[in-house]
């Protein structure tokens, strides 16, 4: 097909707003699935993605309309893979905007819009669920008129659900969406917008070409990691797998590649062909570095070589995913594992459990540092437990944070922005109820609770995006934990030293309620070096027995201490003390604590 | 065997408190219901040796039976070294005292649970504490030289001062034994519907009040001998040989409704139906039971959990292998236990901490 007659579009839309009903409405009326054996929301393809209404993973979707070839490009619905959702919006000349006629543009939205804006996409502005009761088609077309500067007159209203509107919007995208302008014939370039992994074919790369054409069996490089492939299969999806033998400048479709491991096919990265070499990739190839950590262990150490072959095999399908092997005195043998951010660790955790029933304990997360000891190079460090005693300079990561927000929330928003060092940066009214702040904050401040504080504070109407801005200095301090004089490295933290009393105290005060009476006194100590901070007593019991046991009731006895047997030996051993394991957890919810 | 023990389930009310087999009233049953005892002791007579050492009447109120009833049962019973029957102070008079006496019972484990009427009124207790002593001299006078107090303390509402002052009532009778129980309020009855709240309050002055008892009660010259078990010191060995048979994992031959046995490794719990059991035995056969086979390793733990309960030292021997060495070590540097590696025993405190203390030595 030539170029003029292809059109490459995503669409952007907040979670529930519509996006994967709209995306089983296009595949509807361009007959690419029956209405019959439509599974409802085509293209989120994972249980999890379903139940988290997001999509983690894009793909592509090919289909006809009134004699043009469509490429729906699926992004990313979330702040931890803005870096996907920025290469999937850069395989694309055009972009639907998808706001709900109720709800009205959401901070994630206006994150990713600006990304299309900064891609020079085609904008088509879409207000959905104009047939709900409590929709404002008006307004809500009046504020994405406003945000991509356009007249509310273009803004589409359609219905998903019930289909109204949009063969127009497909109709648009054919006359506002600009066709690719690629060199067919230049040596091929395809840019890498997303990765799977299948075990039986391996790296499956999703990609659109710019130009030249690939086929099959072709020797392949992929430019920025150097990695030499060949094209076993080129095709496109419709939605099913669709073996074409040959991919064109301007198409969207998939590359088998045969490859063991996908961290050798980066998402950003330019394919070209190996024979006639393109001179220079396509711009924007990052390499993605996790910012948030965490330890996880089994609670059963046990289980131990069950972890470590999980996390191997979810490492095949997310290059993102990083874990090195972590001893800790408390809890044994587990991994440190780095994520892209929050959601991303809540996914990971997820499927070790469900998908590989497993049991974790998972410690608090906490973001990458990058620290300077005296007299020695800048160090990177991923755990608590690993920040030098001797520190000359210490930096950490900060991020931009968007939050959108009614009016008379701005208050709070601003007060737990305060809380959390966030230095104010940016205030707009997107219309006269909502506002836009912008904030910068260190990226430690979030990664706790601060999206349940803000939901919380603003009664679920604040919506929050963020963005990684760099790393900065900061005065950090370690806070350790001692149990019955022990040190438990499981729960030292880092925080800001103006901080470091408050969240001391507060950490001995939860352990204190977390951590069973014992045989003896137990002191709890928070401490900077060897300077205590904050102390707590667990006092001993002064008796623990069953009074009465006579021949009837041996066999209950047995059983009831079997039971405490078992309830002792699911704690951990810190020295002599028993700790149970949702005593790891308390530094977990330690902010929910700071105001009260 | 040379231990038995018989269970009378019958009452005339239930407290709010209890948790054993209990039948309320039922007046025309205990004769019947005494036939099906001993169709049962027939059934089992082999396993009996001809010399018992022990023989229990538990309950239920065994002398809330009706008094024929009662000494048939009593007469039929074989011959025993100690023979207790378990008493309820508004049950006892002069004539019941001097039936137990005529039919050889040298024992009376009398259910006070406290001496104040407040207590006594949680607690669903007929009895008032003039009752409480009337029945004690009864006994006395009919010749009983051996009588236990049972005791509850932790009764919602109990203050410090109320538990002073039941003790004091209790050593100033001056029993030859004493049994003290804290009172176990089982979640979802209607005895923790109704006091849960109140207990919940008073959780952290009670913590205090097994000391109390055992202090008070040593000082007055009671020998801490089980867990919850006193006895008078003196020449005489006081203490319930019956009961010792059960914490030294000896095997005892349960009758009667919901009674337990052990046996040669087994250990068997009758159907608690009174109705069930009465039917099997009117047709000469056994009453439906609920079988636990008990594997050596089990045994060996129940004589640890069991043989810990007692001031005197547990042999290991072939024990040692349940017993966990390090945790023994731990325990003993904490002052819980005191150990020579051949024999074990709690300490004081460790008496007090003591189904921790088991559990963390069992392996």
């Amino acid at each position: 097909m030539t170029q003029d007659r292809i059109r490459n579009f995503s669409i952007i839309a907040h979670i529930d707003h519509g996006k994967s009903t709209l995306a089983d409405r296009i595949l509807e009326l361009t007959h690419a699935v029956s209405t019959r054996d439509m599974r409802a929301q085509v293209l989120d393809t994972m249980e999890l993605e379903r139940e988290r209404g997001i999509t983690i993973k894009a793909q592509a979707v090919r289909v006809e309309w009134k004699g043009h070839q469509l490429n729906l490009i699926d992004t990313p619905g979330h702040v931890d893979f803005t870096y996907e959702v920025s290469r999937s919006l850069q395989a694309c000349e055009g972009a639907l905007l998808v706001v709900d006629a109720a709800q009205g543009t959401q901070a994630q939205t206006l994150a990713n819009a600006y990304l299309a804006i900064e891609n020079s996409l085609e904008i088509v502005p879409v207000v959905n669920k104009i047939d709900l009761p409590q929709a404002d088609p008006d307004a809500a077309a009046r504020e994405l008129a406003d945000l991509i500067g356009d007249d509310p007159g273009h803004v589409r209203r359609i219905s998903a659900k019930t289909g109204e509107g949009v063969e127009e919007v497909l109709d648009a995208i054919v006359a506002r969406v600009p066709p690719p302008a690629g060199d067919p014939s230049a040596p091929p370039r395809a840019l890498i917008f997303d990765s799977s992994y299948d075990q039986y074919r391996g790296v499956v790369a999703f990609v659109r070409v710019v130009d030249g054409r690939f086929s099959t069996r072709e020797p392949l490089r992929a430019m920025a990691l150097g990695t030499l492939f060949e094209a076993e299969e080129l095709g496109f999806f419709s939605p099913t797998r669709s073996e074409s033998g040959l991919l064109e400048a301007g198409e969207v479709g998939y590359v088998i590649t045969g490859l063991k491991d996908v961290s050798r096919l980066r998402v950003g990265d330019t394919i070209t062909s190996e024979r006639q070499p393109a001179s220079e990739p396509l711009p924007g190839y990052k390499d993605v570095k996790p910012m948030v950590f965490s330890g996880l262990f089994p609670t059963d150490s046990d289980d131990y070589p069950d972890l470590r072959d999980a996390l191997e095999r979810l490492k095949l399908n997310d290059a993102a995913l990083f874990y090195e092997p972590e001893t800790s005195k408390a809890l044994g043998f587990g991994f440190r594992c780095g994520f892209l951010g929050l959601l991303h660790m809540e996914i990971v955790r997820e499927r070790l459990e469900r998908e590989f029933d497993l049991d974790l304990i998972v410690t608090a997360p906490n973001v990458a540092y990058r620290v300077k000891p005296p007299n020695e190079d800048w160090v990177e460090v991923h755990s608590p437990a690993d920040m030098p005693n001797e520190i000359e300079e210490v930096e950490e990561p900060y991020i931009k944070a968007s939050i959108i927000v009614p009016k008379e929330y701005v208050g709070a928003v601003m007060e737990l922005n305060n809380d959390r060092r966030g230095r104010f940066d940016h205030l707009e009214y997107l219309s006269e109820e909502r506002v836009h702040l912008t904030y910068e904050l260190p990226l430690a401040e979030i990664v706790l609770d601060y999206y349940d504080q803000l939901k919380s504070r603003t009664r679920g109407y604040a919506s929050f995006d963020y963005d990684i801005t760099g790393f900065r200095p900061g005065k950090l301090v370690r806070v350790d934990v001692l149990v019955g004089g022990e040190p438990v490295d499981a729960l030292s933290l880092i925080v800001h030293r103006d901080s470091a009393y408050d969240r001391g105290r507060a950490l001995v005060e939860r352990l204190r309620e977390e951590i069973p009476r014992q045989h003896f006194d137990v002191a709890i100590q928070a401490a900077i070096g060897a300077r205590v901070i904050a102390r707590e007593t667990v006092k001993a019991r002064r008796k623990d027995v069953l009074a009465k046991c006579y021949g009837g009731d041996i066999t209950r006895k047995r059983k009831l201490l079997e039971r405490q047997k078992a309830g002792k030996k699911r704690m951990k051993q810190v020295g002599m003390v028993e700790v149970p394991q949702e005593a790891f957890l308390a530094v977990l919810n330690l902010d929910g604590e700071r105001k009260s | 065997m040379r231990h038995l023990y018989v269970h009378l389930p019958f009452c005339a009310q239930r407290c709010g408190y209890c948790d054993f087999v209990t039948v309320v009233g039922r007046g025309a049953q205990h004769g019947p219901y005494v036939d099906a005892l001993l169709h049962e002791l027939e059934l089992e007579r082999e396993l009996l040796a001809p010399q018992l050492e022990t023989v229990f009447l538990g309950g239920g109120t065994p002398t809330f039976t009706e008094p024929r009833a009662l000494a048939r049962l009593l007469g039929a019973l074989p011959d025993a070294a100690e023979v207790t029957v378990e008493a309820n102070p508004e049950t006892v008079t002069q004539a019941l005292a001097a039936l137990l006496r005529r039919f050889g019972v040298n024992r009376v484990s009398l259910g006070v649970q406290s001496f104040q009427p407040h207590l006594l009124d949680v607690l669903d207790r007929v009895a008032k504490p003039d009752t409480v002593r009337r029945a004690f001299y009864d006994l006395r006078d009919a010749g009983f030289d051996n009588i236990s107090l049972d005791l509850i303390y932790g009764i919602p509402g109990q203050s410090p001062a109320d538990l002073e002052t039941d003790l004091g009532a209790a050593i100033e009778l001056g029993p030859e034994h004493l049994s003290c129980y804290e009172l176990e309020a089982k979640p979802g009855t209607r005895f923790s519907h109704a006091h849960g709240g109140e207990l919940q309050r008073q959780a952290e002055t009670m913590e205090s009040y097994f000391e109390l008892v055992v202090d008070r009660l040593t000082a007055a010259g009671y020998r801490w001998y089980e867990t919850a078990n006193f006895c008078r010191e003196g020449d005489l060995d006081l203490r319930s040989r019956h009961n010792l048979a059960y914490w030294l994992g000896r095997d005892y031959l349960g009758l009667g409704v919901g009674a337990v046995s052990t046996v040669d490794g087994r250990r068997w719990r009758n159907t608690p139906r009174l109705a069930a059991y009465m039917e099997a035995l009117e047709a000469r056969s056994r009453p439906q039971r609920e079988v636990e086979p008990l594997s050596d390793e089990v045994r060996r733990r129940e004589r640890v959990m069991l043989g810990l309960r007692l001031d005197e030292p547990l042999v290991l021997g072939e024990l040692a292998q349940v017993v966990d060495q390090d945790a023994m070590k731990r325990l003993a540097h904490l002052g819980l236990v005191r150990t020579d590696m051949r024999t074990l025993a709690l300490t004081a405190r460790g008496r007090f901490l003591g189904g921790g203390v088991t559990a963390d030595l069992l392996v």
